[in-house]
């Protein structure tokens, strides 16, 4: 068959780790045969999975030892339970103790219903668990380009991460779209409108707006080459890079606050032709965005 | 859920030297198959995990036809179904039997 | 003394009546409703634009807006139900009796209201045996119909979704009926005249395009590796052996997943120019990859497709377009096309019974035909002879002297053993069989009979059923692809393997094909991205098809 370039978006988790880490050098931790399932799912007669959609373990990087996880968009969504919570909080923990840089590839809608308290309480320690690595000199890598996006808690985690790659499949917001549409109304925000909604959540208008680092083309080698130079960028978080960042934020609402749509923001950024922007080719597209994006000063 | 037990006699034996194979993932209409080694060369023994309630007789038939065309022999396979069809479940069974028979990475 | 002009007379009343509602021939549309109460009278017979893609929407809620005290009892002729607007009007008695082909939206509704007594059941059709019947038995007295614009004369441009305006004006305007169209806007000039001024009565600017949905549009991203081993075994067991050069698609994930594959697989099996260069189609997204790798010389189209029409326009030496660029379909003439110029029909359905027959409506669902009974049909006024014809007949009937021998359309039915929600593909009881005694039907409403089918294609492997020569191995060979459903179960075991030496049934295995060699890195798209980016971007995927 021809020879294509893998998708990061068609793949799942195990193939997204296997095309981050060098061959042979994934040592899965808490793997399938462990068989720790959600306590919860069989309540409502909802089938589990061996690894409870998350994989989680140690590897290399071009020889540098990293510590990584996957999770699986198309159980659950992705989303976040019990025990998926509590592996990456345990990654995140021993990241913190043996000094070593996480990546993370996100691909979720947020908490699971079924297991909601256990799934809050987990996105609120993972939270605390990148910041206390952070403070630590951890790198935490995001990577976001599945077909769940990253959503609610998710969006939440990938905000406290040092660096965020994102392709344009990816999409990065808390509340999601539908939930939009049923509180605010389909004129509003019309969540079948997809070329709307990847205008507001996409890799494209995250990328520009500095909600996103790096963007890169839906391809796992992609993937892999930004996650590896992530890695290799200072790593620090400290009082100055927030209220940097603060004032950025600050600065960014009473500029583009009262603009109805991102093509209006991207215009005040400066792009010409802000309409030709969904359709630009990833190679164009990151040369454009190099030129007339807002960073996000390395927090954000 | 429902749990279903099979352990038969598989007169194809496996090959290869890895101790397990993970195939699929628990979405709608597809399913997870994890398979490890057994203690018998010539039995497989299949629990499966199913929301989908009374299709034994299918899970039978399809088991029935895997341990006589694949080398399913000394293998413990696990099951948990997302409400898979049965010529998907075949088509895992197949996949998780060629992945534990490869070659050591 | 007879009259021997009264329909042109009627014609003439109803004219007059409309002219008060409009201005020359350009209808008022705030008195649309009024308008058409003036020009309609009960008990008339009225075809509505109903298409399969485009809908005359503005001119179906008018007439669902009508009082049912001044007009009532109406006789819908039309291709497809879709809007609920074409079964409001049975709900409150403005119309009683129904002839139709397709009514895939609405196909719980309608089911629910025939059982109900709301509807007088007229027929079922394929489409072009109701585009036949305008011109014999069901002429419109109305046509309600869609055009793109209109000039100040009436003339219409009706443009890629041409569809079966033209055939439905010819019989309604010829035979003396009146014809409405509902535009998006009237121009000085048009792109191209489709139909001519004088052929229409009254024109309404409804001020936007009509309404029209992606059918024919599907997911690269949901192929299954399942319905791409069914496309592998089409491909290598079917196209090649009989060489089949001309052929029909039905709708459907396993069809548009052989298009996706004839780049790579095709390409493979060395089979670019041996097989699939003339198409009578819709312009299927799927189909592009193979379009732009040279497979393809020509298709004719029964309609457009939502988000086509710049590639279409770019593309004339494959597509029939006007002297404007953009695409001319005709529904009929592509139905004609599939019927006497393919060699081939290949297309899914939801239930095959063990004789062959198959059929898409159950007890709860009665979704029409649409165009599969004819071409799933075998053409018995067919004279001119090509190889794969000639090759089916000789497996379908090896006694006869060659000079004597018809050949036979191949007719195939593909899919998966287990369908949507798991519902077996295979049955001892078509639901057509049901419907027809709940309704007390003459006919059980079949989609593709027994005798017109040639080959069953699943995931287990390919029924020949041209080879069978009673009943009895006809049964096995559907039972013997089958799969795990209770009729696959219930096989005689040795009576298969006999069939499977003979070739009636032949297995991946027997084709060189591993099962577990189907996977989506063989599709040459893989996502609407991939086929937007084989077009050059001249494709436009409709929003809700996109990631990005």
């Amino acid at each position: 068959m021809s020879n294509i370039r893998q998708s990061w978006y068609e793949a799942g988790a195990r193939e997204r780790i296997a095309a981050l880490v060098d061959p042979r050098s994934f040592a899965e931790f808490v793997g399938p045969e462990c068989r720790e399932t959600s306590p919860h799912l069989g309540i409502f007669d909802l089938p589990a999975q061996f690894d409870d959609g998350i994989v989680v373990g140690s590897g290399a990087i071009d020889g540098t030892p990293v510590l990584v996880a996957a999770q699986e968009g198309r159980f659950m969504g992705g989303a976040f339970g019990e025990v998926h919570g509590a592996k990456l909080t345990g990654l995140l923990r021993a990241a913190k103790a043996l000094a070593r840089d996480v990546v993370i590839a996100f691909d979720t809608g947020g908490v699971r219903l079924q297991e909601a308290n256990a799934g809050e309480i987990a996105i609120a320690e993972i939270m605390r668990a990148i910041a206390e690595a952070r403070l630590g000199g951890v790198r935490v890598v995001g990577l976001i380009g599945g077909r769940a996006g990253c959503y609610g808690g998710g969006g939440l985690i990938a905000g406290c991460c040092s660096t965020l790659i994102v392709s344009e499949q990816g999409r990065i917001s808390v509340t999601g779209p539908e939930v939009i549409e049923t509180n605010k109304g389909v004129e509003e925000f019309d969540s079948r409108d997809r070329a709307m909604v990847w205008r507001t959540m996409g890799g494209k208008h995250r990328t520009l707006i500095g909600g996103a680092d790096v963007f890169v083309d839906d391809d796992a080698a992609a993937f892999r080459a930004a996650a590896t130079a992530a890695l290799a960028r200072p790593a620090k978080l400290d009082a100055a890079a927030l209220a940097a960042e603060q004032a950025r934020l600050e600065r960014r609402i009473a500029r583009f606050g009262d603009l109805g749509d991102a093509t209006d923001i991207w215009h005040a950024l400066g792009i010409d032709d802000p309409k030709a922007i969904p359709d630009m080719p990833a190679d164009a597209f990151a040369t454009l965005a190099a030129q007339y994006r807002e960073s996000a000063d390395d927090a954000r | 859920m429902e749990i279903l037990h099979f352990d038969i006699a598989a007169p194809i034996a496996a090959t290869g030297t890895r101790k397990m194979a993970l195939v699929g993932v628990v979405a709608s209409g597809n399913l997870e198959v994890l398979v490890e080694r057994g203690d018998a060369a010539d039995r497989c023994a299949i629990e499966i995990s199913t929301a989908a309630h009374g299709f034994r007789d299918l899970w039978d038939a399809v088991v029935a036809d895997f341990v006589g065309r694949r080398a399913a022999g000394g293998l413990r396979i696990a099951i948990n179904d997302g409400g898979a069809r049965p010529d998907t479940v075949s088509l895992r069974l197949a996949q998780g039997v060629r992945l534990i028979e490869e070659p050591e990475a | 003394m007879r009259q021997w002009n009264t329909r042109k007379q009627m014609r003439e009343e109803r004219i007059a009546a409309g002219r008060g509602f409009a201005t020359g021939k350009l209808v008022d549309p705030e008195t649309l409703v009024d308008f058409l109460e003036a020009v309609l009278r009960p008990g008339d017979r009225v075809c509505l634009e109903g298409d399969n893609q485009k809908q005359a929407d503005v001119l179906a809620k008018g007439l669902a807006a009508m009082d049912p005290a001044r007009i009532h009892d109406l006789h819908m002729v039309q291709s497809g139900v879709v809007l609920p607007e074409h079964l409001d009007v049975f709900d409150s008695g403005i119309a009683k009796r129904l002839d139709f082909s397709y009514s895939g939206p609405q196909s719980a509704r309608i089911a629910k209201m025939l059982f109900g007594g709301k509807i007088e059941l007229g027929a079922i059709h394929t489409y072009l045996e109701l585009f036949a019947r305008y011109f014999i038995d069901l002429t419109p007295q109305v046509a309600l119909i869609a055009a793109v614009s209109a000039d100040r004369h009436g003339n219409l441009y009706t443009g890629p979704n041409t569809e079966d305006t033209p055939t439905v004006v010819e019989a309604t305007s010829f035979g003396s009926g009146l014809v409405i169209a509902q535009v998006g806007e009237i121009v000085d000039t048009l792109p191209r005249v489709d139909i001519p001024g004088d052929q229409v009565h009254f024109v309404l600017d409804a001020g936007k395009p009509f309404y029209v949905e992606p059918l024919f549009t599907r997911d690269p991203a949901a192929m299954t590796e399942t319905q791409i081993l069914t496309a592998m075994m089409a491909i290598k067991g079917l196209y090649q052996p009989y060489g089949v050069r001309r052929l029909n698609h039905g709708i459907g994930f396993n069809t548009a997943a052989i298009e996706l594959l004839l780049p790579t697989y095709g390409e493979k099996l060395g089979l670019k120019g041996k097989i699939c260069t003339h198409w009578a189609l819709n312009p299927h997204p799927t189909l592009i990859p193979a379009i732009e790798a040279g497979w393809v010389e020509q298709v004719h189209c029964f309609g457009s497709e939502v988000g086509m029409e710049d590639y279409l326009a770019a593309r004339p030496d494959i597509f029939f377009t006007g002297p404007d660029g953009s695409l001319r379909s005709n529904r009929a003439f592509s139905q004609t096309a599939g019927l006497y110029a393919c060699d081939m029909f290949i297309g899914s359905t939801l239930q095959i019974d063990l004789a062959g027959h198959s059929s898409t409506i159950t007890a709860n669902r009665i979704a029409g035909f649409g165009g599969a009974p004819n071409m799933g049909s075998d053409a018995r006024g067919r004279r001119h002879p090509s190889a794969p014809w000639l090759q089916a007949g000789a497996e379908a009937d090896p006694d006869t002297a060659a000079p004597l021998r018809r050949g036979r359309k191949l007719v195939v039915q593909i899919g998966e053993t287990f369908g949507e929600g798991n519902a077996p593909l295979f049955v001892e009881k078509l639901g057509a069989l049901e419907l027809a005694e709940k309704l007390d039907l003459d006919l059980a409403p079949v989609m593709v009979y027994a005798d017109d089918t040639t080959h069953i294609v699943t995931e287990e492997g390919i029924a020949n059923l041209l080879l069978c020569r009673n009943a009895d191995e006809r049964e096995q060979a559907i039972r013997g692809v089958a799969g795990f459903t209770e009729i696959g179960r219930g096989r005689d075991k040795a009576m298969v393997e006999r069939l499977r030496e003979r070739k009636i049934i032949q297995r991946p295995e027997d084709l060189g094909i591993d099962p577990l060699d189907a996977n989506r890195n063989m599709l040459a798209a893989r996502s609407i991205k991939d086929l937007m980016l084989a077009s050059g971007g001249l494709y436009r995927p409709p929003s809700r098809f996109r990631n990005w």
